[in-house]
């Protein structure tokens, strides 16, 4: 935190809810947001890279603790895609793998404690401005569940063919008769636009106020020894509830992905 | 709240890192699942196939003994009777051999019993002709009665 500016509440939210923003052009939405980039690239390579480490020695022997762990999580995911996603999985699964380290590594970013992070952050990096909550951006929350959604039109056109796409847009739910095309198309308008939105916003939504209640305590921890002492204590309460709330929302995220694949692969 | 270019690159990076996950990361860890859960299948099969080996050999070997056992009863009984036969073939040349004896016995006795008598019958009938001469006052000429002679003993 810049020492010449004055510390109030407001200057502190702002401050850790502000982007490190590049603009590459006119308009606002040239701008890149360096570090929910940098952020989530990072960690999905450290995550992938230890997945493929520790892939590219594995044995169909005995395996050792690091790849029964890796394997504990491929089953997991393994199971959750087989119960509903009839199919082969060679694409499903390992999506659905991805989406959800990634994801939970990205959330997970919220247990790190903000102000200790902003300070590395500035006396080492000298970064003044950095958030380090990826998902708490609904930049990368859209880009992930617009990339599922546009896989779900893939898979549906790819699976029914295009004729057989717009045949389900105009003739499904409620039936094949003219008079209802209308109603259809409307109906699946709405899904399909409420589908991503509702996809994204839950996370971005969780994870934001999750973000906005650390900020808060920290806040109240800052003004005063009682105030640090409950700030603390409530902080780690909320530390331990979000937890729950990091990986639940990861699962939640993961399990609609394959719902929604698995849905475009389904004709009507 | 705003979007930006931040939602292509995140795009981008989501689609690489599901395509490495794809290529990369999936298939060899999935593949080694595989081979092991077949291994443990054919362990299991192989582990059921031994059991049932095992009980076959179990049952053929009850089945052997059974036949050798009963070879060996055969082998005893018939032994038995061998040596049975044996005793009552070793009594009878027994009783035979005895009977011989005592009836050669018998047969020497009988000779001895006659020679004897023999014996006496000449030794009385020398008595009776001495006693007869005493009584006579003379002597008896073997010659002439010779006949009354043998007439007695032939008596005696």
């Amino acid at each position: 935190m810049a020492a010449e500016q004055e510390l109030t509440a407001t200057s502190y939210i702002q401050h850790h809810l502000s982007f490190k923003a590049q603009s590459f052009g006119d308009g606002s939405f040239w701008t890149l947001y360096v570090d929910s980039l940098v952020t989530g690239a990072v960690l999905g390579i450290v995550a992938t890279a230890l997945m493929w480490w520790v892939v590219r020695g594995a044995t169909s022997g005995v395996p050792n603790k690091r790849q029964a762990f890796v394997e504990l999580l491929f089953g997991f995911i393994d199971d959750q895609v087989k119960g509903i996603f009839h199919g082969k999985r060679d694409f499903v699964a390992p999506t659905a793998l991805t989406v959800f380290v990634w994801v939970l590594l990205m959330n997970a970013m919220d247990f790190l404690p903000v102000d200790i992070v902003a300070w590395i952050l500035t006396h080492v990096f000298h970064q003044h401005e950095f958030r380090i909550v990826p998902t708490a951006d609904v930049n990368t929350t859209f880009a992930l569940s617009l990339s599922v959604w546009l896989l779900m039109i893939y898979f549906s056109i790819a699976v029914k063919g295009l004729r057989g796409f717009i045949h389900e847009l105009f003739c499904a739910p409620f039936g094949g008769n003219p008079i209802l095309w209308p109603f259809n198309f409307l109906f699946n308008l709405v899904e399909y636009v409420s589908k991503p939105l509702s996809h994204s916003l839950r996370l971005y939504g969780n994870m934001y106020a999750g973000e906005i209640i650390f900020l808060l305590l920290w806040l109240w921890a800052a003004t005063s020894l009682s105030g640090a002492f409950f700030g603390a204590i409530l902080g780690v309460g909320w530390s331990i509830f979000h937890i729950l709330i990091v990986v639940l929302q990861a699962y939640i995220f993961m399990m609609l992905t394959i719902v929604y694949i698995s849905m475009a692969h389904e004709s009507h | 709240m705003n979007i930006n270019l931040t939602l292509i690159a995140q795009a981008v990076s989501f689609a690489l890192f599901i395509l490495f996950t794809v290529k990369f990361v999936w298939p060899p860890l999935m593949k080694a699942i595989e081979e092991r859960q077949k291994q443990i299948a054919d362990g299991l099969a192989a582990g059921e196939e031994g059991k049932q080996q095992l009980e076959a050999s179990g049952k053929r070997a009850n089945e052997e003994l059974g036949k050798a056992r009963a070879r060996a009863a055969e082998i005893i009984a018939h032994a038995e009777k061998r040596g049975l036969q044996m005793i009552e073939e070793a009594k009878s040349s027994a009783k035979a051999e005895g009977d011989r004896l005592i009836a050669g016995a018998k047969s020497e006795i009988q000779q001895e019993v006659s020679s004897a008598k023999e014996v006496l019958r000449e030794q009385v009938a020398a008595l009776v002709v001495g006693g007869a001469e005493k009584i006579l006052q003379r002597e008896v000429n073997a010659q002439t009665h010779a006949e009354l002679l043998n007439q007695l003993k032939r008596e005696l």
